[in-house]
């Protein structure tokens, strides 16, 4: 057992034992030791360490919650006396709180355990090995590295933990001013032979971007997305999309499937795939996550992700979603188009690398606008002419993944999500490319 | 506490150039009523402390939430061995910043106390005000919520520089989403993301206007669900300031940034299409542009006495007439591009480092009245409220939407559109500017939620403006 396991076990057998007759202790742990390392003009920006831990503690009694995040030393000795003044403090307010009619948490005893060690490389080795690579190249990138412990408790008898250890870097070889290759080695076994490789292709492919860019006129064209780019449209679903509370209340991006029966190519088969996602297996209620969700069902709407609130109030069952009913593992089935065929297939118009700051131009619609970013090329008789100078699409997603979704790749990509927003992320997509018969690109 | 932190940073400091510690904790409540339902209090403390460490040219980080002796002297450790594994591989001699030694303290002005009103009077309030909100069956989800934050900060250095701030903000919001016939419509008192930011307390409350709001909200709603869409084409715009705060933000703000022009933003949040060589001449936008950084207005959600690598705060035209003077960057960007800037290294927490961010970034008022402006547009459309926002990574190419149009025709007010949406280029599109409201217009607005940065950080920001007049803008509403 980890370190920082038996840490997670003895303060939640501490809590438990705080808890009165009556009442309900919840604790969720969530801590990281990171190195973070960020690159630019091939040299060293800024290196970060950052070693945190956080508990939040829910005090239930009755139809009373309250509760409350701290961050912790991540040692029984100094975090004992802290945390059980604050369920003392909780303890003192949750008489003020408004009964909760939508509470629900797990209560039947039961436990879970995932743990992923890795071999991560040290500071330094990152440090030696980009530099060296980056030589007589303008690299500009981020490594982020180190263990990540979430652990769920409560004094109803469940315990939870997922301890992985990983390495996440995405770097650019950029030709000059919005023209670059970017790429991403993840993982939990860092070689050096293979960060070299990928290296080596970023090296010949930014060498494309020093031709002569192509402007493109605002209409529609034959588009094939990578996978890079599938995950910024699969995205903006998720954003909004999926959730009960969402569908129910009418402000999910997909409302006309769920109302009027619109569908989506019956190629399209969207999935929330914990079993083979890297996100924890329960949620922050203690519920275990199903296998898998599914979302879309070639082209047609399925089920939604349901959290515990949304279950009470909507009278239906968890099936383990996080708070904001957001996928935290999403899947898009694969296709038949083989990859190496795909510039081949596409024929004339263009291929984008990466989709960029997407957005609704009108939610009920599904409308999505974005911008090309890095490396998109202009395509003509199935090879790459031109870079292209970035353009605006602006296209509802019952075109993109319907009428116009000619394939899906066969080949998928797994793409640990890089975002990093006060903490590490587990969250990650896995998705083809997709070859459109056409996007209409308005600025 | 403090005094603990600094005796044992101090104690435990190494022999080296340069050292200060970072410390935050903030505390936070935020309370909620949604159709009628109390949600669950959600109370946090985030605290924790960040030291720096520069040696010999290089530069290390390392933060930890164990404010121990012996948390602080592992960080300080970890900081150490990055400033050594980075001396003479960086972008630049760390050891060349003259980093600022601060002394003194800030506080916001707080008026009203919110620990005055009990958690139960606050949800009282809320619940009046989200009733309210359901004016009929077609409001099928409505929703009243309030922010609070107290943030405490200290920076000391190893050698004596010692200042501490203490920050509070209150955020509150109200909505009201309508549905029928297929079509969904959301409108809010003053943006959906939070855009009614300050720093006080109670007081804002009232500014903001929150007793007898519910109704007002309800029923934009459902005015906007009964409203055609926006029309489509070449047009005035006239943008107030709750979608103005997104136009500074995304197309001044971001793309004058000075660690985006020197390139560190390029692997996540982007370049700029302005150079370094710009500023002194470049002309942004037409004659009545006049954009501020000003950290040191009160009432604002970004205001400091010093930002996080203790640089002063004070207000500086950044654009002044049109013509852009000065960039958005910090003591080190500063020294790294050999050009002036302004007091803004920010981090979002203690367990981020800080960079080049927006604190106040305001456009100033101008000499004309809302009834000027609207009265000189022969065909537009009044926008309020933003609601969604895209823009490429030189902070160029944008497309903004926001919840609420009004048709201007013949110099006067006409019927509501719904889906208002327009886009343009920055470059050009700040030289279209051909009215500025004067004082009369000015409101004081910000965002919670600025993300920028690996690892990925969001901040507080702010952006006062008054209401402004554009010309010939590419104009559209929603649909398929």
């Amino acid at each position: 057992m980890s370190t920082m396991r038996q840490y997670f076990e003895d303060v939640a057998k501490h809590l438990d034992s705080l808890a009165r007759p009556g009442e309900t202790i919840i604790s969720a742990l969530s801590a990281e030791e990171s190195d973070f390392i960020r690159f630019n003009q091939s040299k060293v920006r800024q290196a970060t360490a950052v070693k945190q831990a956080a508990w939040t503690i829910s005090l239930i009694r009755g139809q009373k919650r309250l509760d409350a995040r701290v961050n912790a030393a991540g040692n029984l000795a100094a975090d004992r006396p802290a945390l059980a003044s604050l369920v003392a403090q909780l303890r003192g307010a949750i008489d003020d709180v408004p009964d909760d009619p939508f509470l629900l948490f797990e209560t039947s005893p039961a436990t879970s355990s995932a743990e992923r060690p890795a071999k991560l490389p040290a500071p330094a080795q990152v440090i030696d090995e980009v530099l060296a690579a980056g030589k007589g190249v303008d690299l500009v990138g981020f490594h982020a590295s180190g263990p990540i412990w979430k652990g769920f408790a409560s004094s109803q008898g469940v315990r939870h933990w997922h301890e992985v250890e990983s390495f996440n870097f995405t770097w650019c070889l950029y030709h000059g001013r919005d023209k670059a290759v970017k790429t991403a080695y993840a993982g939990s076994a860092w070689e050096s032979a293979a960060l070299e490789a990928k290296m080596r292709f970023a090296r010949e492919q930014v060498a494309r971007l020093g031709e002569a860019p192509r402007d493109l006129a605002p209409g529609a064209y034959r588009a094939f997305l990578s996978p890079a780019a599938m995950t910024e449209i699969l995205g903006m679903l998720s954003w909004a999309g999926f959730g009960l509370k969402s569908r129910n209340t009418k402000q999910s991006a997909l409302i006309r499937m769920a109302d009027q029966d619109l569908r989506l190519s019956p190629l399209v088969t969207v999935r929330e795939n914990t079993r083979e996602g890297i996100a924890t297996g329960f949620q922050s209620e203690g519920f275990v996550r199903p296998a898998e969700v599914a979302l879309i069902e070639q082209g047609r709407l399925a089920q939604p992700l349901v959290s515990p609130r949304s279950a009470r109030e909507y009278g239906t069952a968890t099936n383990g979603a996080n708070a904001n009913e957001t996928p935290e593992s999403l899947d898009l089935a694969s296709g038949s188009l083989a990859e190496a065929q795909a510039l081949e297939a596409l024929g004339t118009g263009i291929y984008v690398g990466n989709l960029w700051y997407l957005n609704f131009s009108d939610r009920s619609a599904c409308r999505l606008t974005g911008m090309t970013r890095f490396a998109s090329f202009w395509v003509e008789d199935g090879r790459i002419r031109a870079p292209l100078n970035v353009m605006r699409f602006d296209d509802t997603a019952y075109r993109i993944l319907g009428e116009n979704l000619e394939a899906l790749t066969r080949e998928r990509d797994l793409l640990p999500e890089t975002i990093t927003y006060g903490e590490r992320s587990t969250e990650s997509t896995r998705t083809p490319g997709a070859l459109l018969k056409e996007l209409a690109l308005t600025l | 506490m403090l005094d603990t932190l600094q005796r044992d940073f101090r104690s435990l400091a190494p022999a080296v150039d340069f050292c200060a510690l970072r410390f935050v904790e903030e505390t936070s409540e935020y309370l909620a009523v949604r159709q009628d339902v109390a949600e669950p209090p959600k109370l946090s403390v985030n605290s924790g402390a960040m030291v720096t460490v520069i040696d010999r040219g290089g530069l290390g980080y390392a933060a930890t939430s164990d404010l121990s002796k012996t948390g602080i002297a592992e960080a300080l450790d970890r900081a150490r061995e990055y400033a050594r594994l980075t001396a003479g591989r960086s972008v630049m001699d760390y050891g060349a910043v003259e980093m600022p030694r601060p002394h003194g303290e800030y506080r916001s002005p707080v008026g009203r106390d919110p620990a005055k009103l009990s958690r139960k009077e606050k949800y009282e309030l809320l619940a009046a005000e989200a009733k309210e909100c359901r004016v009929d069956d077609r409001i099928v989800d409505w929703e009243a919520n309030l922010w609070t934050t107290a943030s405490k900060q200290a920076y000391f250095t190893a050698d004596g520089a010692e200042a501490v701030q203490e920050f509070h903000f209150l955020v509150p919001n109200l909505s009201a989403t309508a549905h029928a016939k297929g079509e969904t419509q959301t409108r809010t008192h003053a943006g959906r993301y939070n855009g009614y930011c300050k720093q006080g307390g109670l007081e804002i409350l009232d500014a903001f206007g929150m007793k007898g709001a519910g109704r007002s909200v309800g029923e934009g709603a459902l005015e906007l669900l009964a409203a055609p869409n926006c029309p489509s084409g070449k047009m005035d715009v006239l943008l107030m300031p709750d979608q103005m705060m997104l136009q500074i933000h995304e197309s001044i703000g971001h793309p004058i940034e000075l660690d985006r022009i020197l390139g560190d933003e390029r692997n996540f949040a982007g370049t700029s299409f302005v150079m370094l060589d710009m500023f002194g001449t470049y002309r942004y936008g037409s004659e009545l542009l006049n954009v501020t950084h000003d950290p040191t207005r009160p009432e604002q959600y970004a205001s400091y006495g010093w930002d996080d690598d203790g640089l002063p705060a004070d207000k500086q035209f950044l654009i002044r007439k049109g013509i852009l003077e000065r960039p958005l960057g910090g003591a080190i960007s500063q020294k790294r591009a050999g050009i002036a800037g302004v007091a803004n290294t920010r981090a979002c927490s203690w367990n981020r480092a800080p960079i080049d961010r927006m604190a106040n970034l305001n456009v100033e008022p101008g000499d004309s009245t809302l009834e000027a402006l609207i009265g000189s547009i022969q065909h537009g459309v009044m926008m309020r409220t933003n609601v969604s926002w895209s823009i490429d990574d030189s902070r160029n190419k944008f497309q903004f939407g926001c919840e609420w149009g009004r048709v201007i025709r013949n110099g006067k007010l006409a019927e509501v559109v719904k889906n208002p949406n327009y886009r343009g280029i920055s470059a050009t599109f700040w030289r279209s500017l051909s009215g500025v409201g004067d004082a009369s217009t000015f409101e004081v607005m910000g965002t919670p939620f600025c993300g920028k940065g690996e690892p990925s950080q969001v901040i507080r920001v702010g952006h006062a403006s008054p209401a402004c007049r554009f010309s010939n803008v590419d104009v559209f509403g929603g649909a398929a």
